[in-house]
């Protein structure tokens, strides 16, 4: 089917085969930060916002999408300003090998829109879906406090 | 954390070193701009597909593809009957490498569920995956046998039959390896003891659960050569590995990785590239190869699973004269890392107490389960949970508190490890000393972290808490030291090239596997040349452009291709000292090089940025670039401790960690951020190791939860607050003084939990992992 989608504040009109997940749309249009790690909506390294939500793009049909505005990590800083969130995961070196970062970063970015001052606990649950092997989870919940104090002070993002 | 208690170091005056600076390839990361194999391939290429065995050991009698092949879009089947019958190993190691030669690209029979019969090449993954299932395959099928003991009987199904297999021990016996090593008059030392221990353990099949799996791009380029980009640790091996199953000149080969996304072991494997490189030779076109998330668990290569027998002799002061270990090690199918990772089990834990005689026994049976191979700790895991649960056992026993008891016995700095020269890597080992050692240090970090710091504040064993009805909790502890690099093995190559502005391409070999290698070794460069982190451009882990590095294992990259990296820098900057004194007019020996500068007495100095530019433009005009290799001869220890405190639900037996402490010995932190990374990464996998994590199979040999749903790897809600500790020592044989982080604090936290779990409830297991029924049937027979 045809399929209009908005990613990263660029409209794509384009033919969806029938089956195609999201992942599949979004890596063919070149947004490769999106992962695909199991195919089951259970690792999180697939997530995506869709209209301001995280889904796990890997089990949302392409078609599923159609009319919806979809933000990447690459969507995320303005040009050379990065957003908080990766401000923060960069300053305290939360990623090591990265593949779960996009999903994990766009996961905080939607959270911390809804929680500005959350405790541990509640990163915890937030990012629950989003499975790391590499990092225990330890700097990857100091990045999301550093990026919540940051939001605090700098306001609108 | 860092420790920077006892041992005050000499570091004042490192600029880059030491520091934490966020990862080189950090921004790409979080911007979402990194690269990763898949990352590469472009529309329109190749998707192949393999067809595995549904029957735990069969021959195959006939392969029928003419469905498969009449599927739109299907290019190309392929059997054993199409490739060339080449006995290799799959472990990415040395040349010649240890493992035996026991398998083949395809072959005539399945020796597991899951092992390759065929691949499939189609225009893409869906298609391929139809024509998967339409290959017609009839097998002749054999007894399976499954239990290592049971597979090393006589009568037991023949595994390894076939007749041009190399190298394993006893094929008619499935004995993939034999290994024995011995100090001292062991049973001497036995008959003297006052007391005399011994309990049995066992382990399960782990595994390495990357978030990205397996994945292997290759295309034929414009002259003919092979490209492979691939998601490895071990690039250089893959190139001689490839080239010699499709017999190709090495030389025609290119290997490339680019970021990859977690590994711990998995990845020194050749799982993909060779089908996906033939693939390539064969039909000229891009091929993309890429494991489906249930073919990782079972068509990879997990922990070995072992059953570990450890005996003590211990006088009456608790002085340990008498200690051996004997393992049963079941190596699955085929026998990758089969002699080395279970060397390794008796080489690594040994050692940590002292004992006039030692003895190292182990058996690696051939099973028809999936094969084994290299996973963080490559067998000390193993050995540590068994050895150090067995300590706490031995130290109830003769009525001596634990730590006092290990304390007693400890290896201590000066020692030389008496079993590291007679027990190699697969062959005769070395002489090893250790030079430093901070496992006091770590004992108390660790000790004072977990429940109020020992005197435990909150509870002692017996009080209700947490989210239990009825609940125990108590703290355990174990303790560790690990390797660096295998010694006589390892070598690394670096290449630093000077730029025009006073930048440097450092391009090193060395495979950073989201680890942090690219950074730490950039830092250990910029260091020596005097400039910033951001000067030295790393290019890493390309067999056409890079230095030869044997890879990422043994925790070996910071130590080895290190010191390659630092030498290469001194080497340069020696050849830009004579530059810099041919500017000023002064002599080479009286300039003096301070913060990037060259300093002479009495003409003012000159930054190492002019005199890169004049090394181009100035008299003698010259690229300056430089490689230097280094051949690692040592495996300094590092040393590490780990406390834990968990509540065991009496209810339920379930076991909760409620706090946990890991702190590590790694020589010098390069990057405190990094080494952090990795010390709390292994306690986070190990709680997965000891809690939930295990592969499941049926009676007849098929993995049942080979899904992230069903093998539970520790999400954010699994896992307390983890908390990670460096201590520093300065390793005098390591660059500016590093030991290794990257294995090391996976050894100590199952055995931590399970004395734990002793401490608590007084109830010991003794098989991994505590799941809440084991632990549930074992609080009942002991009443509770």
């Amino acid at each position: 089917m045809q399929v209009k989608i908005t990613v990263n504040g660029d409209v794509f009109v384009l033919e969806a085969p029938a089956g195609e997940t999201l992942v599949e749309l979004l890596r063919r249009l070149g947004f490769k930060s999106v992962k695909d790690g199991c195919y089951t909506g259970t690792c999180g390294g697939c997530t995506v916002l869709m209209n301001e939500r995280p889904v796990a793009s890997c089990i949302t049909l392409a078609a599923q999408a159609d009319g919806a505005s979809i933000t990447t990590l690459e969507g995320l800083a303005d040009g050379e300003r990065m957003h908080p969130v990766q401000e923060a995961f960069l300053e305290v070196n939360a990623p090591q090998c990265g593949f779960c970062s996009p999903g994990m970063i766009l996961t905080a970015v939607s959270f911390l829109r809804g929680n500005s001052d959350p405790t541990r606990e509640e990163i915890r649950e937030a990012i629950a879906g989003n499975m790391c092997r590499c990092s225990g989870y330890v700097k990857v919940i100091d990045a999301i406090m550093l990026a919540a104090g940051k939001l605090r002070e700098g306001g609108s993002r | 954390m860092r420790n920077r208690g006892a041992k005050v170091l000499a570091d004042t005056e490192l600029k880059v070193v030491s520091k934490r600076l966020p990862k080189v390839d950090g921004k790409s990361i979080v911007r979402g701009e990194a690269r990763y194999t898949k990352d590469f391939v472009p529309e329109g290429a190749l998707f192949a597909k393999i067809v595995r065995s549904p029957y735990a050991h069969a021959r195959i009698k006939k392969i029928d593809a003419a469905e498969a092949l009449a599927v739109s879009g299907v290019e190309l089947v392929l059997t054993h009957e199409d490739v060339p019958r080449i006995p290799y190993t799959t472990a990415g190691q040395n040349y010649p490498e240890p493992s035996p030669y026991d398998t083949f690209m395809l072959d005539n029979k399945v020796r597991f569920v899951g092992d390759r019969v065929a691949v499939v090449v189609a225009r893409d993954r869906l298609t391929a995956e139809r024509a998967a299932r339409l290959v017609r395959i009839e097998y002749e099928t054999l007894p399976a046998v499954f239990d290592p003991e049971e597979a090393l009987k006589e009568g037991a199904p023949v595994i390894h039959d076939e007749p041009d297999s190399e190298g394993i021990h006893d094929p008619r016996r499935n004995v993939a390896a034999r290994i024995l090593a011995q100090v001292g008059d062991i049973d001497e030392e036995f008959r003297r003891a006052d007391v005399v221990s011994e309990h049995t353990y066992y382990s399960q099949y782990e595994h390495q659960t990357p978030m990205e799996p397996h994945v292997t791009y290759s295309y034929v380029d414009e002259s003919g050569r092979l490209v492979i980009i691939t998601a490895t640790q071990v690039p250089f091996h893959v190139r001689r590995i490839v080239a010699r199953v499709n017999q190709i000149p090495i030389a025609r080969v290119r290997v490339i990785k680019p970021r990859v996304g977690g590994a711990f072991g998995v990845k020194q494997e050749i799982i993909l590239e060779d089908l996906c490189g033939h693939i390539a030779l064969r039909t000229g076109r891009p091929v993309l190869m890429e494991l489906a998330r249930d073919e990782e668990f079972y068509g990879t290569r997990p922990r070995h699973p072992m059953k570990l027998t450890c005996k003590t002799g211990v006088m009456k002061d608790g002085t340990i004269v008498a200690n051996e270990m004997r393992v049963v090690a079941n190596t699955g199918a085929y026998g990758s890392h089969g002699l080395t990772v279970p060397s390794n089990t008796g080489s690594k834990s040994l050692p940590l107490y002292r004992a006039r005689g030692i003895r190292y026994v182990a058996e690696v049976a051939y099973t028809n389960l999936p094969v084994a191979g290299a996973f963080r700790g490559y067998g000390a895991p193993q050995g540590y949970f068994a050895m150090e649960c067995h300590m706490d056992e031995v130290a109830h026993e003769i009525g001596m508190d634990a730590l006092e008891f290990k304390r007693k016995n400890l290896i201590r700095a000066g020692d030389k490890d008496p079993i590291a020269v007679k027990l190699g890597e697969g062959k005769e080992g070395f002489e090893r000393v250790v030079r430093t050692c901070g496992i006091e240090e770590c004992i108390q970090l660790a000790r004072n972290a977990v429940g109020g710091g020992g005197k435990d504040r909150r509870a002692g064993p017996g009080l209700q808490a947490g989210p239990f009805r009825r609940a125990k909790r108590g703290i355990g502890f174990a303790l560790c030291m690990h390797g660096t690099g295998i010694p006589g093995d390892d070598i690394a190559g670096a290449t630093i090239k000077v730029n025009e502005d006073g930048s440097f391409n450092l391009l090193v070999g060395a495979t950073d596997l989201g680890t942090g290698s690219d950074t730490v070794l950039a830092q250990m460069a910029a260091e020596v040349l005097g400039v910033s982190l951001a000067d030295v451009i790393v290019y890493s882990s390309d067999t056409d452009f890079t230095p030869f590095d044997v890879g990422a294992y043994a925790s070996s990259t910071t130590y080895v291709s290190g010191t390659a990296v630092v030498r290469a820098a001194e080497k340069v900057l020696r050849r830009l000292r004579e530059v810099a004194a041919e500017v000023t007019g002064v002599e080479v020996d009286k300039l003096a090089f301070e913060n990037g500068t060259f300093k002479t007495p009495g003409r003012g100095s000159i930054s190492i940025r002019e005199v890169a530019l004049k090394s181009f433009y100035g008299e003698t005009k010259q690229q300056i670039s430089e490689t230097a290799s280094f051949l690692n001869v040592d495996c300094p220890p590092p040393f590490g401790a780990c406390f834990a405190e968990v509540e065991v639900d009496l209810d339920t037996g379930k076991v909760l960690v409620t706090d946990i402490a890991s702190a590590v010995d790694v020589g010098r932190a390069i990057n405190p951020d990094l080494a952090e990374g990795q010390i709390v990464g292994c306690l986070a996998m190990g709680i997965g190791y000891a809690l939930t994590e295990e592969m499941l199979f049926s009676p007849e040999g098929r993995m049942l939860n080979a899904s992230l749903l069903d093998y539970k790897i520790p999400t954010s809600l699994d896992l307390p607050e983890l908390k990670g500790f460096i201590v520093e020592t300065v390793e005098p044989s390591g660059p500016f003084g590093v030991k290794s982080v990257g294995e090391v604090g996976m050894d100590p936290i199952a055995p931590a939990i399970a004395n734990a779990i002793f401490s608590a409830t007084g109830v010991r297991l003794r098989e991994l992992p505590f799941t809440p029924e084991k632990v549930l049937t074992s609080l009942r027979a002991a009443g509770l």
